[in-house]
């Protein structure tokens, strides 16, 4: 074979934090041809987007590369002047970001800042350029290629802008693209397009790839090749197919085994909590429809549905938060009061809720025994002794030692944070607790560890769960009924069996079908259909 | 009608609102002043006939809510009204328009606070950018050790220090401005050089401070990783893809320290005995000539309203979300 078009050879990379420098990438190889695209998976922190971004020489304010070479077509990185590193990338090594929402500038048009890098490095005229991006954009199937061009980046969705930051990075015809987590952001449906779109692109200018990832399903799609990365190092790089057949190391088949979490579902005719014809809206921005939602005791209702399909303002209805224009919740067949204000601290302590971004929800002055104290306070009572007590009894509860109480948020990891939430909503007993995307931002490994301790809760508490999400491999891990939401209203409920069983609604059938599966050809084959 | 329109029309409203209740601050303020006008002519010999006769003519007897309505009414008409100070007692009236007194003074302070601004302005943002450039660097930190030390010590002392270095033992400008109506364009430089330049030393530091932390603050965004990903050079991803989101912010620290050119001169004024508007007000106050005061202090409020309006509006029109909506 030629020689390779990137090469990295036992690379070390430090990032600074808490006052000294730390070891992010130690030592690892990478190697990759013309044409090919090498997909890169592992958990957050696993040093990914920081490898990726050496393939470009390029180390992030407050990282450093400290050891070992980086060859982009036979030019070693390591010792190129900045200027000389400048005038490769965007014209032969070209990144696509994460956020596309994040990285386009606020303050320029989409064109202007498509064939910025091909103006700037003088690869075509003008004209040309902006003639080729229109090409582009609708080789990536945006509307309106021909104006789309001219509008700003907060006039386009997220899942355009995804596709234009593609054309953007195709619009040099780079050698080599960096695609760090470019769907991540997306919901599922969308998700299907931009993958199919940036495969195609990728496919069509023979253009070399690096697939950054923590999505197994989606780098199976994508990648000739994989490479798993944990805590900086390498732990086994193999072809697709064989490494989805067959992975060898430990780690990697624990990745692996997330995706089989399954739960029967049961059945219960016992009602705890039921909305009916609920119309609720923002303003004059109407945002449910007419929505009733029944949720059996002691199970697990999950709402499905992508961003803006109104899962978590009927969250925002149950708790109060957002009072109906019609319908009602009741709770054990009484009517709660519309609005949070007017509920008494029993109906109060009844529903409790979790949040997706456990950071966020919880005070960063206050120590994990203030945060569970303050609810065994508040409706319970639980004061002193007997509140140390109670917080450690939770703390058993949800898997961690009684040391946890005198530690402050930060000290916490994502996962153990997310435990601190589960406590906290666990302290006032409630019977109902919303549980909003609360495993969306944790790693798989993570996942699995807190959805089984919800299940095992409910197995012990006999605690009933509304769980919103748009991950299907979370609802087939934890659901007993689903509910189908789609623009503001249900589209089906029903036992998770029933609803995965064809035939389906339309939406449902889409929703379904745009669910990457471990096939490696799965991509291939939703693009025929 | 473009949405942009409307909203500065209803900026215009606000602020129009916002100057009558400052009117209504500023009667209430000067009527919290110790004594007045017949009591600081006439002084502590005077009877009461006299001080009473002397109130009656200049209208100072009757209840405070009406001076105001009428105050206020004839503003509206842009009529200031008369100065006390040239009447006496005795009906004689050599009093003059509070137009015509605040008209020249106000040409002079505002010469003075363009001159500074035109200079001012372009070095901060100059300096501002040239130093988030090259952040870190021994030019960056002079530059930020030069505008710490001038920003906090206290202008007379700058002014004195200047006088000192430039007057005393170098004499390259005069220390008093005392310019008139009459005085020749650069003549007028000249002599306004020293008070400019205390100034410009006061105020180049906060906005260059400011514009460089809107830049630098905005370094950290993904767009701007984007940017430099592209391999585009330092210095056009500041000037292109930085400064361009900054401007709401520059603005308002611009706005902000221009009013100041206008409002806060009055020590500089005195310490170079600049005949402006800030040392009329001064003399107004300790000589009870309300008029005056109250005409003054309006035009303060006035020019701070303006340029925040200005200000707000410059963050608008950078801003493409509110330029360009959906």
């Amino acid at each position: 074979m030629s020689d390779p078009l990137l090469h990295i050879k036992d690379i070390h990379i430090d990032g600074f934090s808490d006052e000294r420098w730390h070891k992010i990438i130690k030592g690892v190889d990478l190697t990759l041809h013309r044409g090919q695209v090498l997909g890169l998976i592992g958990e957050s922190g696993a040093g990914k987007s920081t490898l990726g971004l050496a393939a470009m020489g390029f180390a992030r304010p407050g990282c450093r590369l400290t050891r070992g070479g980086i060859w982009f077509d036979g030019e070693d990185l390591m010792q190129a002047s900045e200027s000389r590193k400048q005038t490769l990338r965007g014209a032969r090594i070209a990144y696509v970001a994460q956020s596309a929402a994040a990285a386009f500038n606020p303050a320029h048009r989409l064109i202007d800042q498509t064939i910025e890098a091909t103006l700037r490095h003088g690869l075509r005229p003008g004209d040309d350029a902006a003639e080729d991006a229109k090409a582009l954009y609708a080789a990536m199937d945006l509307p309106d290629p021909e104006t789309i061009g001219l509008r700003y980046p907060h006039q386009v969705s997220g899942g355009q802008l995804q596709r234009a930051m593609t054309a953007m990075a195709m619009s040099a015809r780079p050698d080599l693209i960096i695609f760090d987590e470019p769907t991540t952001a997306l919901d599922v449906t969308t998700q299907v397009n931009v993958l199919a779109a940036m495969k195609d692109a990728v496919d069509r200018f023979n253009t070399a790839a690096i697939y950054i990832t923590h999505d197994l399903a989606v780098v199976a799609q994508m990648a000739d090749r994989i490479k798993v990365l944990r805590h900086g190092e390498e732990v086994e790089e193999a072809d697709t197919r064989d490494m989805l057949t067959n992975p060898k190391h430990p780690y990697t088949r624990s990745l692996w085994a997330v995706r089989a979490l399954h739960k029967p579902s049961l059945r219960e005719d016992d009602t705890i909590l039921s909305i009916n014809n609920v119309t609720a809206s923002y303003g004059t921005a109407p945002v449910l429809h007419d929505v009733s939602i029944r949720v059996p005791k002691g199970r697990t209702v999950a709402i499905v549905g992508e961003s803006g399909s109104g899962k978590s303002t009927t969250a925002r209805v149950i708790t109060g938060l957002l009072p109906p224009l019609k319908g009602a919740v009741q709770f054990h067949g009484d009517t709660l009061p519309p609005a949070l204000k007017d509920r008494s601290r029993d109906q109060l302590q009844q529903i409790q809720m979790i949040y997706q971004m456990a950071d966020t929800a919880m005070n960063p002055r206050q120590r994990v025994s203030e945060i569970i104290g303050r609810p065994l306070d508040f409706y319970r009572g639980l004061k002193g002794k007997a509140q140390a007590q109670e917080v450690a009894r939770l703390l058993e509860l949800i898997e961690l030692d009684d040391s946890f109480a005198d530690r402050l948020p930060g000290e916490l990891s994502g996962g153990q944070k997310q435990r601190i939430c589960i406590a906290r909503a666990l302290a006032a007993e409630p019977e109902l607790i919303i549980c909003d995307e609360v495993t969306s931002a944790l790693d798989q490994v993570v996942q699995e560890g807190i959805l089984k301790l919800l299940l095992r809760l409910q197995d012990d508490l006999g605690v009933s769960y509304i769980f919103i999400t748009h991950d299907i491999a979370t609802v087939e891990a934890i659901a007993d009924e689903i509910v189908v939401m789609h623009q503001g209203k249900v589209v089906e409920q029903g036992p998770k069996e029933d609803i995965f069983a064809p035939p389906h609604p339309a939406y449902t059938e889409l929703l379904l079908s745009s669910v990457p599966t471990m096939d490696p050809d799965w991509l291939e084959k939703v693009r025929q259909t | 009608m473009h949405p942009i329109l409307t909203t500065v029309l209803q900026r215009l409203a606000m602020g129009v609102i916002t100057l009558f209740f400052v009117s209504l601050i500023i009667f209430s303020a000067v009527e919290f002043l110790p004594g007045d006008f017949t009591e600081a002519i006439l002084g502590q010999s005077a009877t009461d006939e006299t001080v009473a006769a002397f109130r009656a003519e200049l209208g100072l007897d009757k209840p405070a809510y009406l001076r105001y309505i009428d105050w206020i009414g004839a503003v509206m008409q842009g009529d200031l009204g008369q100065s006390f100070s040239g009447r006496s007692a005795s009906g004689v009236d050599r009093s003059r328009a509070v137009a015509d007194l605040i008209g020249p003074r106000l040409h002079n302070t505002l010469f003075l606070a363009l001159m500074t601004a035109l200079v001012a302005v372009p070095l901060a943002l100059f300096l501002g950018i040239t130093t988030a450039l090259w952040r870190g660097s021994f030019y960056d930190r002079s530059v930020n050790a030069v505008t710490l030390t001038t920003i906090s010590m206290p202008e007379f002392l700058v002014a004195y220090l200047l006088i000192l270095l430039l007057v005393s033992l170098n004499p390259v400008f005069p220390s008093l401005a005392n310019i008139d109506a009459d005085t020749p364009f650069w003549e007028r430089v000249y002599k306004s050089a020293l008070p400019a330049l205390t100034l410009l030393l006061v105020i180049v530091a906060h906005m260059m401070r400011m514009t460089r932390a809107a830049i630098i603050n905005l370094l950290a965004s993904p767009y701007i990783e984007m940017a430099r990903l592209k391999g585009l050079s330092p210095a056009t991803v500041i000037l292109r893809h930085a400064l361009p989101n900054a401007w709401a912010p520059i603005a308002n620290v611009v706005a902000f320290n221009l009013a100041y050119l206008v409002v806060g001169v009055v020590v500089v004024e005195v310490v170079f005995v600049y005949p402006g508007i800030g040392q009329l007000m001064v003399d107004s106050v300790s000589a009870r000539d309300i008029p005056v005061v109250q005409a003054c202090a309006l035009i303060f409020a006035g020019t701070y309203i303006l340029l925040n309006l200005i200000a707000d509006i410059v963050s608008i029109v950078t801003n493409p979300r509110l330029l360009h909506p959906r």
